[in-house]
């Protein structure tokens, strides 16, 4: 009950900022809506919608890490937190705390993308709830590195980091703007090396059906999550511990 | 039993020691103050106290528990109002008083039985549905205290409540304070001195963090033979007391 308190507390505090609902749904719809329209007039494989979609599903999910890093850091900021260390909830409930409401955020964030995507023209299956579910670990990398940065850095700092950079990263390495084949060299090299482009791979193989091809892109969704989660829960510790 | 008991308090950042071997006793109900220069150790007594930082050496025991080994049970018996107001900006004052239920594990009825006993106290009423963020600097504070209060803590920690206050906003939080007086006990720290003269049954002078004097405000000035508390405290502070 106490780490529920908490979480609706941090979940109320992201809804009621509308730049939040600004930047989580309507950029990725933006998105959506103007490359759909570059594809009709232009075709790009890449933009057809069976492809765009799961790369903005994806990619929507790195303002999450910005929404729960600047809520972690701006906390860090005030008193509120010291406050709250002085409480009877555990460092567990913090930890939960913080990431559990993100998760409905971000699977709303989901739905509402491949929703967006039937009306633009995606074929309606069960490959789509499919989708939505191995999103999931998506997310919860894409939360635990908010935990991490939140943990970490200031407000000013986050809005740099997860503001530009991440959303950079996310988006240049992932393969939802261009085909990192033809790019080829260092660049693929360090791409396949992190995390989204397999990301991405995993939702286009799962919106495809194709799940023979969902391995080996889980594994290492599921692997940068696990590392990413266990880095945000220990430095969110330290942190702790240095207040 | 003693509200708090310390002793040989010692907190050291690296070569700087914060606070130095303290020991002294509070009794229960009774508003003590912590006062001052700053780096006095005032705010790191209290962060020891309230289980925010580990001692380097030394205990405390509030109500007969350990900071040290009971841990979650001093944090049930505590609360705190830090130097900097520590509410939920995009919290409704209501709902700020609702999270502070919520963690300390108040059922329904209890929390809005309390709710409405803390709205009354600090005359919350009328910015129920306001907005924290929304708030002056002075409701901000009001709402950080009922907050600290709201849990029925026995100890109740209060860092610099008056700082940065208008005179008006600051005789009202005097009155609030005084009007808990006996029933929690309350260590208050403050750079106030006439705010720690009417308020507080003792005070502890600090410096360096180490404890220079105990006693009450009107013993402390029969002993440097000053008349005003501030001519005392600077004497004490600057060592020439008798």
């Amino acid at each position: 009950m106490r780490m529920l308190t908490f979480a609706s507390r941090n979940a109320k505090e992201i809804i009621r900022d509308p730049l939040n609902l600004c930047f989580g749904l309507g950029f990725p719809l933006v998105l959506i809506f103007m490359l759909s329209a570059i594809q009709a007039n232009i075709p790009v494989s890449l933009f057809e919608i069976e492809s765009l979609a799961p790369g903005i599903a994806v990619f929507g999910l790195s303002f999450m890490t910005l929404f729960s890093a600047t809520l972690i850091s701006k906390d860090r900021a005030s008193s509120l937190l010291q406050r709250l260390y002085t409480t009877p909830l555990s460092p567990l409930d913090f930890i939960l705390g913080y990431t559990l409401p993100i998760i409905p955020f971000a699977l709303a964030q989901s739905v509402i993308c491949y929703i967006v995507a039937v009306i633009l023209g995606l074929n309606i299956s069960v490959n789509i709830l499919f989708a939505v579910i191995f999103i999931i670990p998506v997310c919860v990398l894409y939360i635990a590195l908010g935990l991490l940065f939140g943990s970490i850095l200031t407000d000013k700092q986050v809005g740099g980091i997860c503001g530009a950079l991440l959303t950079n990263l996310s988006a240049w390495l992932s393969g939802i703007w261009f085909d990192l084949q033809l790019v080829g060299g260092a660049f693929k090299k360090i791409a396949y090396a992190l995390p989204f482009v397999h990301a991405v791979e995993l939702e286009r193989a799962v919106v495809a059906g194709d799940f023979s091809n969902v391995f080996p892109h889980l594994w290492w969704v599921l692997g940068y999550a696990a590392i990413a989660l266990v880095a945000a829960i220990i430095l969110f510790l330290r942190q702790m511990k240095k207040q | 039993m003693k509200a708090i008991k310390i002793e040989n308090l010692t907190k050291r950042y690296r070569d700087v020691v914060a606070v130095d071997n303290l020991s002294l006793c509070i009794e229960e109900g009774e508003l003590f103050s912590l006062l001052g220069v700053n780096g006095a150790g005032k705010t790191t007594t209290i962060k020891m106290l309230s289980c925010l930082t580990e001692p380097t050496e030394g205990d405390a025991y509030l109500l007969g528990k350990s900071i040290r080994k009971n841990v979650s049970e001093v944090k049930k018996l505590i609360s705190v109002s830090p130097q900097e107001t520590a509410v939920a900006p995009g919290l409704s004052v209501f709902e700020n008083l609702e999270l502070m239920c919520g963690v300390y594990g108040f059922v329904k009825d209890k929390r809005e039985a309390k709710i409405k006993e803390i709205t009354e106290l600090l005359n919350l009423e009328k910015v129920l549905n306001k907005k924290a963020k929304k708030l002056s600097g002075g409701w901000q504070r009001r709402l950080s205290i009922a907050m600290a209060l709201i849990s029925e803590p026995k100890i109740l920690f209060l860092d610099e409540p008056t700082l940065g206050l208008d005179v008006i906003a600051r005789s009202d939080l005097w009155e609030i304070i005084n009007s808990l007086k006996g029933r929690v006990t309350i260590i208050l720290t403050t750079h106030y001195l006439e705010e720690a003269e009417a308020l507080s049954d003792r005070v502890a002078i600090m410096k360096s963090g180490r404890l220079l004097v105990c006693d009450s405000v009107e013993n402390i000035k029969k002993m440097t033979n000053e008349s005003r508390f501030e001519q005392a405290f600077v004497r004490i502070i600057k060592g020439d007391a008798k």
